[in-house]
């Protein structure tokens, strides 16, 4: 049994069917482990040159294709996004500056009003102080007059009582030296 | 998994019977076009390959599946090796190198299934695909850069007086390349599996057991490392080879 085995293995191996020297070695195998290879070397190779590799490139390449779009949409929505951005600031700016004018016209028409309202109030003040001064003048006026007739009178009746006699001119002049000095 | 002989003398291993290329189907004299143990495990290399690059592709979605993710992660692996070893017009052979890489990667990682066997621990193969490589890039060096491809022996950077000796070693080097790259693959793959089937065969002493298990476990962690990096280290000098080809001058 063992025999017709040998018989037909060839020389590389014994009669118990154990290998004679290195099997790498037996010349009568490598034609056969040659042949194999090169088919399924050919075979490997056709499956992966014209089904694998060029799926795994087209997948590989769409994928890349779809992140550097996807980066590109992003920048885009960045950069929507720094200008609605910026968009903002100028109009925050601009209602700053508008709030600005508004409050300085307010404040000049406020100023204008006031200013009038003040002119008015002075104009009517300065009325007043002349019609105040021109009353008082006349006050003055006539107590000067009533005093100076007083005196008169008064000097007139003194010099009857000392029993001098006066003519009212004399009397007159004399009060108005007096009452200028 | 061992298969040893207790005899008269003791333990009798034999670890390179794991290597032994047989008739997947009855018995029979091994033909070059005999379907074979090695057959069938390169067809299931293939069959992997398909349903991880094919089938796991085939959502096409934006948002990879995870096994999609394995994928391009792969492709994008081998891709920007090429792209920045070889140079960006080495990228129209990505697909010759993917296809070396992912046959290398499978088959090391398939061959360490127990009762698995390992196309690439036979020199035949590996001597195939290294010679293979190397006779396609030296052809595509000279096809694309006519005789001017020799400067690539012709250091223009040495002195004068030293590039005869200088160009003499750039051609032992150049020479070698294959030999290397098959010889490395070979040697890895196969002293792995080797030094396993040892492991394994003094599993069997109830005394060495425990040590055997356990050393059992240390190699096959090992092993699943070098899988890795065999066919990264093969694909990346494959890179650095076509680099050679398309751009000789130093």
């Amino acid at each position: 049994m063992e025999t017709e085995t040998t018989q037909v293995a060839g020389v590389c191996v014994d009669a118990g069917g154990y290998a004679l020297g290195m099997p790498q070695l037996c010349a009568d195998w490598m034609p056969n482990q040659i042949f194999w290879l090169v088919i399924t070397l050919i075979a490997i190779f056709f499956v992966l040159s014209r089904i694998a590799l060029p799926r795994i490139g087209a997948v590989l390449a769409e994928r890349s294709g779809t992140i550097t779009n996807d980066i590109a949409a992003a920048e885009d929505f960045k950069n929507k996004a720094a200008a609605a951005e910026a968009a903002y600031e100028q109009a925050l700016a601009d209602a700053r500056t508008e709030a600005q004018a508004i409050i300085a016209k307010a404040k000049a028409e406020i100023q204008a009003e006031l200013d009038v309202e003040l002119a008015k109030a002075d104009a009517a003040i300065a009325a007043k102080t002349a019609e105040s001064e021109a009353a008082i003048a006349e006050i003055r006026d006539n107590s000067v007059k009533n005093i100076t007739a007083v005196a008169k009178d008064t000097a007139k009746e003194l010099v009857l009582a000392m029993g001098g006699s006066a003519d009212a001119k004399t009397i007159t002049a004399a009060v108005n030296a007096r009452m200028k000095g | 998994m061992a298969i040893e002989e207790q005899s008269g003398t003791g333990l009798v291993f034999h670890p390179l019977d794991q290597f032994i290329v047989k008739p997947a189907f009855g018995d029979g004299v091994v033909n070059w076009y005999t379907i074979t143990n090695v057959t069938v495990w390169m067809g299931i290399t293939l069959l992997c390959i398909f349903a991880l690059f094919v089938l796991g592709s085939r959502g096409r979605a934006i948002i990879p599946s995870r096994t999609q993710s394995v994928v391009e992660m792969l492709y994008g692996f081998i891709y920007k090796m090429i792209e920045d070893i070889s140079g960006k017009d080495a990228t129209r052979y990505f697909p010759y190198v993917m296809t070396l890489f992912l046959f290398i990667l499978f088959a090391n990682y398939l061959a360490l299934i127990p009762m698995s066997y390992s196309p690439t621990s036979m020199i035949a193969v590996t001597a195939t695909l290294g010679f293979g490589a190397f006779i396609a890039i030296t052809i595509l060096g000279f096809v694309k850069n006519g005789m001017s491809f020799l400067s690539l022996f012709w250091v223009s950077a040495a002195p004068l007086a030293l590039r005869p000796v200088i160009a003499l070693i750039e051609i032992i080097s150049y020479f070698v390349r294959p030999v290397s790259l098959s010889i490395r693959l070979v040697g890895n793959i196969a002293a792995g599996h080797v030094v396993l089937k040892v492991f394994a065969g003094f599993a069997a002493v109830t005394l060495a057991s425990p040590a055997a298990v356990l050393g059992i476990v240390a190699i096959y962690g090992l092993e699943v490392l070098v899988a890795g990096i065999q066919a990264y280290v093969f694909t990346i000098l494959i890179c650095v080879y076509l680099k050679d080809a398309l751009h000789p001058h130093h």
